[in-house]
C-alpha cells in the first residue's frame, strides 16, 4: 500500500464544528423535542441481588401528568436472542446488581416521572451479595477469551524455571480501582416510533453499531430503526455501545404510544453505562546482572457482572512489550453482584501499563540501571509472542526523544532525596502502547453540479476532530478545497461505520473515504470533470481490502516523563511537569492531535492521583457516584503538560499512513507519575490511585 | 408560577414553572436556549455557567424563582454574529482557534467563567489564576492545556484592542 499525497493532511487546521460548538448552536441527543414528547425516569434497583416481588404501579398512576409505569409484568417483551443480556430490561424478575433498572415510570413532565420515580414503591426478596474482587475468590474462572478476541492465557518457554535461575527477580502485586468514563454529556436517548419504526436521537460513539443492536431486541429489520446522532458529549468507551437506557427508552416509547425521552443523570451512571473493571495483578520478571529479562509473567484478576462476561484484556500489552525466552500471562475473571464492566479509555493497557512499568522501574532500580536503558536492553526485534514483524517500532526514539526534551540526562537514580523546602521531588519514565485496528466501513462520495462534493459515513465525532480530519482526507483525496467538501456523520442512515472505538475511528473511517472519493474521481475523470445535473456518486466498502491486510505487529508508541513533587506535611503528589512522545505513524491534524494526546495524558494523571470508584460492600453500591466524590483531574490540577510526536512514514497502516491517537496518551502516565512518586519519596505505590493517605507516613 | 428573565437582552416569560425548576431547566426546556449544559446538576462540573446579573453562577443551582427579573446571559448571547472574523466574542474566537473545543459539551460554561475572568481582570491574567478560576469547570477531552491557551489569546487581544480604543481620537 502507498500512501496518498495530501495537501491538507498534517495540517493544523481549526475544527469544522468549534463554531457551532463556542456558540451554543450544536445539538447533542437530549437537545431534540418531537412533538407530543413525554418524559421517561427510570427506576434503579436498591437490593444487590434478588428478586423483584412487587412493583406498586396503581399508586403512581394516580399522580397527576403520570401515563405509565412499566415493570416485567407489563413491559412489551424483547427479542435480545444472541445479544446484549443488558438489554434484555425489564424482561425478568431477577435483580443482578444494585442500581439496576427494575422499572421505568413516563410521564408529560420531567418532573412528574423523576417524582413518580422517586415514590414507586418496589418490594424485593433480597439475597446475600457478593460484590468484592479479592485474590483467592473461589469464584475466579478462566474465560474463553478476552476483551476482544485475544486468547486468554500465552505462555513460552519455561517462565517458571528462568524465574528461579534468574539473577535478579521483581514479584510484586498492583491493583487498580474501578474507574468511570463520565464524558461530560451524560447519556441521553429521544425515541420515536411511527408507521416506518424507530427512530432515535442517541449520544453514542457508533449509529450503525446502535442501530444493529436495536433491531433485532425489537424484532425490526435494521432498515427500520434510524440511530441520529450528530454531536456527541465525549464517551471514552461508554457510549461505544448500547447500554440498558437505550433499550429502555425505545421500549417506553412504543409501550406509551409516543416519543420518549429519557436523561441518564450523572449519579445513575455509574451504575448503567459501564466502568473499568477494577484489577489486581501479579507481575513477575526476572532478569540477568545486566537488566536482559529472562522471564516475564503478568497474570490478571478482574471482575465482571453476574449479567454478562466482559473479561478485559489487562496482561495483552505485556505480550509484546519487551523481549523474552521465557513468558506468560494469564487473565482470570470473577462473577460478582456488580454493574457490568465496559470499555474505558484503553482497557487492558491503561491498567496493564501501569503495573507492567512499574516493575520494569522496580527492575531497573534492582539492576542499578537507568530505566530508559533497561528498555532500550529490553527491545525486540519483532512481536516476541507471535514473530512477526512490526510494521514501525519507534519506542526507542520516543525514549530518547522524550529524555532530551525533559532533561532526563545526568539524573541520580537515589530515591527520597531531592528536598524542595517541603517538598520532595522526583522524576520518572514509562513506555506507552497502543495496537493499531483497522476495521471494514463505507462510504459515499458525491460531486455536486454546484462543484461542491459531499461525502456520507455514519462515522461518530466524539470530540475527537473525526468530522475536521475527514474533511481534510476527503478534500485531499478529492483535489479540492476544503471549504468545497461537506462530511455528514452520526446518522445511521449513512453507509454502514465501525464505532469510534478501539483508537480505529480515522484508520477505518478514512480509508472507505479515500475510496469512494477515489471512486468518484475516476468517474469524474471519464466523464472530463462533467457533473451533471442530478449530481454523480461513488461509493466504497472497504471489507475487501480491510481483510487482505499484510499481518504486521502494528502498535503506535510512546515514553511518557513526568516531574512530580510531594508535601512532605501532608503527603500530596502533585504532578509539575508531563511530557508525552509518541510515535504514531502521519499525524492527521497536529491541532486536534495535541489536544487529544493531553487529554489522555490528563486523564492518565487523573487516574494516577485521584479516579476510584468506591464498592460499598454492605449494600453493593459505588458509593462515591457524583462529580462531588468521584474526582477528575480539574485545571489547576495540570501544570505543564506537553505532548510531541516522531513523524512516523509507515506505508504499511491504511492509505493515510496513521495510527490511532485517541488512547494512548492515557497509557503509561499513571506509571510514569507512581515512578516518580517513588524517585521523589521513596515510596513505591502499587495501589492506585496515590492518594496521601498511602504517601504520608512515608515521608514524614 | 409565571417567570420572568431579562435572557441575552430579551425579555421572556416562562409560563407554569414548578418552584423547584432551576434556572437551567427555564432555560433550556422552557426559553428554547440548551447552549448552557446539563452535565451533573449539582453545581460541580461548571458545564450550565451563565451570567447573573454579571456574575457567573451554575444554572442548575439557582431557583428559577431566584431569576425572576433579573439579566441572564447565556453562551448564545456572547456574539453579536456566528462569522469567525466578526461578531464572535473573542472568548469565542480564541477557543476556535487555539483548539480548545473537543467534544464541545463543557465549551459554553468554560466560555461564560472565562468571559468573567477576563472582563473582571485589568491585565492578561497568569497562567496560575487561569487554571484556578476555570477549576470550577470539568473537561475530560482537552486536558485543559488548549483552554488555557485560549485564555491568554482573548484576554491578550481584549487587552490590546482597549488599548487601541484608548489611543483611537475621539
Amino acid at each position: 500500500m502507498t500512501t496518498v499525497a495530501m495537501p491538507n493532511v498534517g495540517s493544523a487546521l481549526d475544527r469544522v464544528d468549534a463554531l457551532e460548538k463556542v456558540t451554543g448552536r450544536a445539538r447533542y441527543a437530549y437537545e431534540n423535542f418531537p412533538a407530543d414528547l413525554a418524559y421517561a425516569v427510570p427506576v434503579q434497583a436498591t437490593i444487590a441481588k434478588g428478586e423483584i416481588s412487587a412493583v406498586d404501579v396503581d399508586a403512581v398512576l394516580q399522580l397527576p401528568g403520570v401515563i405509565a409505569a412499566i415493570w416485567h409484568a407489563n413491559a412489551p417483551r424483547l427479542a435480545p436472542r444472541n445479544g446484549d443480556p443488558e438489554l434484555a430490561v425489564l424482561q425478568s424478575s431477577r435483580v443482578a446488581y444494585r442500581g439496576q433498572y427494575v422499572a421505568v415510570v413516563v410521564a408529560e413532565t420531567l418532573e412528574s416521572a423523576s417524582e413518580a420515580a422517586r415514590v414507586l414503591r418496589v418490594r424485593y426478596d433480597a439475597d446475600e451479595h457478593d460484590v468484592e474482587l479479592r485474590p483467592g475468590h473461589p469464584g475466579l474462572y478462566r474465560p474463553d477469551h478476552v476483551n476482544p478476541y485475544f486468547p486468554t492465557d500465552t505462555e513460552q518457554g519455561d517462565p517458571d524455571a528462568a524465574l528461579a535461575a534468574a539473577r535478579v527477580v521483581v514479584d510484586a502485586t498492583y491493583s487498580t480501582p474501578a474507574e468511570h468514563n463520565n464524558p461530560m454529556e451524560p447519556h441521553a436517548t429521544v425515541a420515536v416510533w411511527d408507521a416506518e419504526g424507530l427512530t432515535v436521537y442517541d449520544s453514542t460513539q457508533g449509529a450503525s453499531n446502535i442501530r444493529d443492536t436495536l433491531a433485532p431486541l425489537f424484532g425490526l429489520p435494521p432498515g427500520s430503526v434510524r440511530v441520529i446522532s450528530p454531536h456527541v458529549g465525549g464517551g471514552f468507551g461508554a457510549k461505544a455501545r448500547a447500554h440498558p437506557h437505550v433499550a429502555l427508552a425505545a421500549l417506553a416509547a412504543k409501550q406509551v404510544g409516543r416519543p420518549v425521552k429519557l436523561a441518564v443523570t450523572r449519579q445513575q451512571m455509574f451504575a448503567v453505562t459501564g466502568y473499568r473493571t477494577p484489577t489486581i495483578q501479579r507481575v513477575r520478571l526476572g532478569a540477568d546482572a545486566d537488566g536482559r529479562l529472562t522471564a516475564i509473567v503478568h497474570e490478571a484478576i478482574e471482575q465482571s457482572s453476574t449479567v454478562s462476561e466482559f473479561a478485559e484484556q489487562t496482561a495483552v500489552p505485556t505480550r509484546m512489550m519487551y523481549a523474552a525466552p521465557n513468558r506468560r500471562t494469564t487473565h482470570r475473571l470473577v462473577r460478582l453482584d456488580v454493574p457490568t464492566p465496559s470499555w474505558m479509555r484503553a482497557p487492558g493497557e491503561a491498567p496493564g501499563m501501569y503495573a507492567l512499568e512499574s516493575a520494569m522501574d522496580e527492575l531497573a532500580i534492582a539492576c542499578r540501571i537507568d530505566p530508559i536503558e533497561l528498555r532500550i536492553r529490553n527491545e525486540p526485534d519483532v512481536d516476541p509472542e507471535s514473530g512477526r514483524p512490526f510494521s514501525s517500532r519507534n519506542l526507542v526514539a520516543c525514549l530518547r526523544e522524550g529524555a532530551r526534551r525533559f532533561g532526563w540526562a545526568g539524573r541520580d537514580p537515589e530515591p527520597g532525596i531531592r528536598r524542595e523546602g517541603g517538598l520532595l521531588v522526583g522524576t520518572g519514565v514509562a513506555a506507552s502502547v497502543f495496537p493499531v485496528y483497522r476495521m471494514p466501513s463505507q462510504a459515499t462520495a458525491r460531486a455536486e453540479p454546484d462543484g461542491g462534493f459531499t461525502v456520507r459515513i455514519a462515522a461518530a465525532d466524539i470530540g475527537t476532530g473525526a468530522r475536521t480530519v475527514l474533511t481534510q482526507i476527503a478534500a485531499d483525496a478529492l483535489d479540492a478545497p476544503m471549504d468545497r467538501v461537506r462530511v455528514e456523520i452520526g446518522d445511521s442512515a449513512l453507509p454502514p461505520a465501525w464505532v469510534a472505538g478501539g483508537s480505529a475511528g480515522t484508520a477505518s473511517w478514512g480509508t472507505a473515504v479515500v475510496r469512494a472519493c477515489e471512486a468518484l474521481m475516476d468517474v469524474l475523470h471519464g466523464r472530463a470533470g462533467d457533473v451533471p445535473p442530478e449530481g454523480l456518486e461513488a461509493s466504497a466498502d472497504t471489507t475487501q481490502e480491510v481483510r487482505a491486510q499484510r499481518r504486521f505487529a502494528q502498535h503506535a508508541f510512546g515514553a511518557q516523563f513526568a516531574e512530580v513533587a510531594v508535601d512532605m506535611d501532608t503527603g500530596e503528589a502533585r504532578v509539575r511537569r508531563l511530557l508525552g512522545v509518541f510515535a504514531a505513524g502521519r499525524i492527521l491534524n497536529p491541532k486536534t492531535a495535541r489536544s487529544q494526546l493531553i487529554g489522555g495524558m490528563t486523564m492518565g494523571l487523573s487516574m494516577a492521583l485521584l479516579e476510584e470508584s468506591v464498592m460499598d460492600q454492605e449494600f453493593g453500591d459505588y458509593l462515591n457516584h457524583d462529580f462531588a466524590q468521584y474526582h477528575i483531574a480539574a485545571s489547576a490540577d495540570v501544570r505543564d503538560i506537553d505532548a510531541v510526536w516522531i513523524e512516523e512514514d509507515d506505508p504499511g497502516l491504511n492509505p493515510m499512513g496513521s495510527k490511532g491517537i485517541g488512547e494512548i496518551g492515557i497509557v503509561g502516565t499513571a506509571a510514569a507519575i507512581a515512578n516518580a512518586v517513588h524517585h521523589a519519596t521513596g515510596v513505591r505505590v502499587r495501589d492506585l490511585p496515590i492518594r496521601l493517605d498511602k504517601l504520608v507516613h512515608g515521608v514524614i | 408560577m409565571r417567570v420572568h428573565i431579562d435572557v441575552n437582552g430579551e425579555r421572556l416569560a416562562a409560563d407554569d414553572v414548578w418552584e423547584g425548576e432551576s434556572l437551567l431547566y427555564v432555560l433550556r426546556e422552557r426559553l428554547g436556549l440548551p447552549g448552557a449544559k446539563n452535565a451533573c446538576e449539582q453545581g460541580e462540573c461548571g458545564s450550565c455557567t451563565v451570567y447573573l446579573d454579571g456574575l457567573p453562577v451554575c444554572a442548575c443551582l439557582v431557583a428559577a424563582g431566584q431569576a425572576e427579573g433579573r439579566e441572564v446571559v447565556t453562551v448564545e448571547g456572547l456574539a453579536s454574529g456566528d462569522d469567525l472574523d466578526q461578531g464572535l466574542d473573542e472568548v469565542q474566537r480564541a477557543f476556535v482557534e487555539a483548539g480548545a473545543v473537543q467534544c464541545g459539551f463543557c465549551t459554553p460554561g468554560l466560555i461564560v467563567q472565562a468571559h468573567s475572568l477576563i472582563e473582571s481582570t485589568p491585565q492578561v491574567p497568569e497562567d496560575a489564576d487561569i487554571r484556578e478560576a476555570l477549576a470550577g469547570n470539568l473537561c475530560r477531552c482537552t486536558g485543559y492545556e488548549k483552554i488555557i491557551d485560549a485564555v491568554r489569546l482573548a484576554a491578550t487581544r481584549k487587552a490590546q484592542n482597549k488599548a487601541a480604543q484608548k489611543k483611537a481620537p475621539r
